[in-house]
């Protein structure tokens, strides 16, 4: 029975955190499923994302959620300019090639953040207190976290189903050769892809910032996730990514239940591993 | 197109080397050479008193400028250049034969990480002929320097590190400095049975070697006064997310938290703990609640507890020195807290206390043995028997624990709010060098 309770109470916990780490996996997703690049920069743009957090919040005093508009804006961005600077060149090279070249990135954002901000943990000070539901506590940070994702992959979605450049990042997952006959801008399509993805990475950890301290080397971890996640879900596949999120989330929440948290990850990486071998293109399949 | 990406580039590339001369540098770090002084070539009428010979002896570390261990390390660091500093200002050490001894050092970033430690400890001894070793910070790179260090039978004085399994190891180079692991939450064990016998503890811990060795040396010391623990769980070293672990100690029904590891883990479990409110009476954490930067957490680090190797307000003094019958050393605690703030701006922690206690200790072993020989520098450390600002000294010098810290003792220290309503660090226990009563059970907001 006090298992049981544990149980209910961890729960809503993992659910709520797994909503966040949907959507930090839906940014490498998309990109793996518009341009077929793992992008190895994703950790750090997601610990980009905390640090804006960070400065907006303790040194300019704007409310996390605000600040969530100039990070989502310097995310894209950013990802624009890592398009056009280390993936474009490499875009129809082998895999090898456009791995390299977003290690690359990942170790100059490491590097240079590292120099700058040092590895030393950086911590949000900001609450929105929390209430009592049953036997489980939710906090205001990580229910407001969850409903801001839902609402970023509402909004991709439509994005990606009801716009104009939506319809064309499709055409050129799908097939980008005959998008481009159809007139499709396919290299600015692949920028904008890129850097929604790094968009939603930035918008993640901004979100986790407000609750988890970190650093630079923060992200990393969460980009580990995003790997679990987006084989869970299916690599390409956005909601699969966001309902990825929430089993992973869940496990995270239960399994302290029953065993040592030092247990989590070993059992992340082997559901990993079997999804890999039993069902690769994940459980809700790959590419829409 | 290729415009636009050379200017990118150009930018990238200025803004690295712009962030890089800020930053850390990755280069072995050396003292500036001591002044000596050049011969002359002048011929001389007269025959002058031969000038005493100066040595200058090499001190090796490696420090964690990057990682996990960042923090507390540099601290570490901090405090033993304030050593060396003062020691080279004041024209070194002198020995009986007029010799005069100052210091070097060579050290590199170990990015707190064990294999990176015996990759750098190695080339401190054998390439940048180190003559004396000092620990990195922690001690599972402590652990992984005292292999090197004892192969090439390096004096290696630890601080920083409190694991009690390094030294029971058959080694005769290591001298370590803090107290041991075991023996680290005895004195809050001691301060609950007075509060509150009933108590049911629960230890919460990091599953390095560290933490590890601290919880598995308190248990007994729990069971024998009687506490029952309600709950036992490790978690791995980088854990961010302690609902799960929080909620189960809630549901443990323990009344005291005894555990933490590090900084990092230290700060996000006050913090959970905070943000959940689940009703314990007290909560105590290594090594993170000792740090300056942690009431940066704001009413989240109220009421937490921590075992402090030096704390100003204890510190210790040539007057105890004198009813111990033991010889005093080196500057008072005030004055070293003094130099400190005076050279960093910060109030010292006691890891800044232990990074300088590792210089003196070295400086006192070099005066007794009157020679930098390491040999009878290491015999001097065996027989070593004083008390500096930072504590006892005195080395386990028997086989089965060669080097263990046994004169050191620690004390409990606890955020509170001083009158003004900033939170402050106070001793509350042991009661004879508390300086408040212990805030039992701590107040929920």
């Amino acid at each position: 029975m006090q298992q049981i309770t544990l149980l209910l109470t961890s729960l809503p916990d993992g659910i709520l955190l797994g909503f966040v780490y949907g959507v930090a996996a839906m940014g490498l997703t998309l990109i793996w499923g518009v341009m077929n690049v793992i992008n190895l920069a994703h950790g750090p743009i997601i610990a980009l994302g905390m640090f804006g957090t960070f400065f907006l919040f303790i040194r300019l005093g704007i409310n996390p959620y605000l600040g969530l508009v100039p990070i989502a804006i310097a995310g894209l961005l950013l990802g624009v300019v890592i398009y056009f600077t280390a993936v474009h060149r490499v875009i129809n090279a082998p895999h090898l090639s456009s791995l390299l070249a977003t290690f690359s990135v990942n170790m100059i954002i490491i590097g240079l953040a590292t120099a700058a901000l040092t590895t030393s943990p950086y911590n949000v000070d900001f609450s929105l207190g929390g209430f009592k539901l049953g036997s489980a506590t939710i906090l205001g940070t990580r229910l407001v976290a969850a409903l801001i994702a839902i609402l970023v992959t509402g909004a991709l979605y439509l994005f990606l189903y009801r716009t104009r450049p939506g319809k064309f990042i499709r055409a050129v997952t799908n097939n980008r050769a005959a998008a481009e006959l159809m007139g499709v801008p396919s290299t600015r399509i692949l920028a904008l892809s890129f850097g929604l993805g790094t968009m939603l990475a930035a918008v993640s950890g901004a979100l986790i910032a407000t609750f988890f301290p970190f650093n630079i080397l923060s992200g990393g971890g969460y980009e580990l996730k995003s790997f679990v996640i987006g084989v869970l879900g299916g690599l390409g596949n956005p909601i699969g990514a966001l309902i990825g999120g929430l089993i992973l989330g869940v496990l995270e929440g239960i399994i302290p239940t029953f065993m040592e948290t030092s247990w989590v990850p070993v059992i992340e990486f082997g559901l990993f591993v079997v999804i890999l071998l039993v069902r690769p293109k994940g459980l809700f399949g790959a590419k829409k | 197109m290729k415009k636009v990406l050379f200017v990118l580039f150009t930018l990238l590339i200025v803004s690295s080397m712009l962030l890089s001369a800020c930053g850390p540098s990755a280069e072995p770090t050396t003292a500036p050479p001591a002044e000596t002084q050049e011969p002359s070539e002048e011929p001389v009428a007269t025959q002058p008193p031969a000038a005493p010979e100066e040595k200058t002896v090499v001190i090796g570390f490696t420090s964690s400028l990057t990682g996990s261990q960042e923090v507390s390390s540099k601290r570490q660091v901090n405090g033993f250049l304030l050593w060396m500093n003062q020691v080279n200002e004041a024209g070194g050490i002198t020995l009986s034969d007029g010799t005069v001894v100052k210091f070097d050092y060579k050290t590199y970033d170990d990015e707190s990480n064990g294999e990176r430690v015996q990759e750098l400890y190695t080339r401190l001894i054998s390439e940048d002929n180190a003559d004396f070793l000092i620990s990195p910070y922690s001690s599972g790179l402590t652990s992984a320097a005292s292999i090197v260090a004892e192969q090439n039978g390096k004096v290696l004085i630890t601080t920083g590190a409190a694991d009690d399994a390094t030294y029971k190891t058959g080694n005769t180079s290591l001298f370590q400095l803090y107290t041991p692991g075991s023996l680290y939450m005895s004195s809050t064990v001691d301060m609950l049975q007075q509060l509150d016998p009933e108590a049911k503890v629960a230890l919460v811990y990091e599953s390095d070697k560290f933490s590890t060795s601290v919880v598995e040396g308190i248990k007994p010391y729990l069971a024998d006064k009687g506490f029952e623990v309600t709950l036992e769980e490790g978690y791995a070293s980088g854990t961010t997310d302690f609902g799960p672990i929080v909620n189960k100690l809630a549901a443990s029904g323990a009344t005291v938290l005894l555990g933490g590891g590090h900084y990092e883990d230290g700060t996000a479990l006050a913090r959970t703990l905070y943000e959940r409110q689940i009703g314990l009476k007290f909560v105590y954490l290594l090594v993170a609640p000792a740090d300056t930067k942690f009431p940066e957490l704001g009413d989240a680090a109220l009421g937490i507890a921590t075992s402090s190797q030096w704390e100003l307000k204890a510190t210790h003094t040539e007057e105890e020195a004198a009813n111990l019958g033991i010889e005093w050393f080196g500057p008072t605690g005030e004055d070293f807290a003094a130099a400190y703030q005076a050279a960093y701006g910060d109030p010292p922690t006691y890891h800044v206390a232990g990074g300088y206690a590792a210089g003196l200790v070295l400086q006192k072993a070099i005066l007794d043995a009157d020679s930098v020989d390491p040999e009878a520098v290491k015999a001097a450390l065996n027989a070593m028997n004083l008390m500096t600002f930072y504590g006892g000294i005195q080395f386990d010098t028997s086989e089965a624990a060669h080097g263990l810290q046994i004169a050191h003792k620690m004390v409990v220290a606890q955020w509170q709010k001083n009158d003004a309503g900033e939170l402050v660090r106070v001793i509350i226990a042991p009661a004879d060098v508390a300086t408040n009563d212990p805030l039992y059970p701590v107040p929920t907001p």
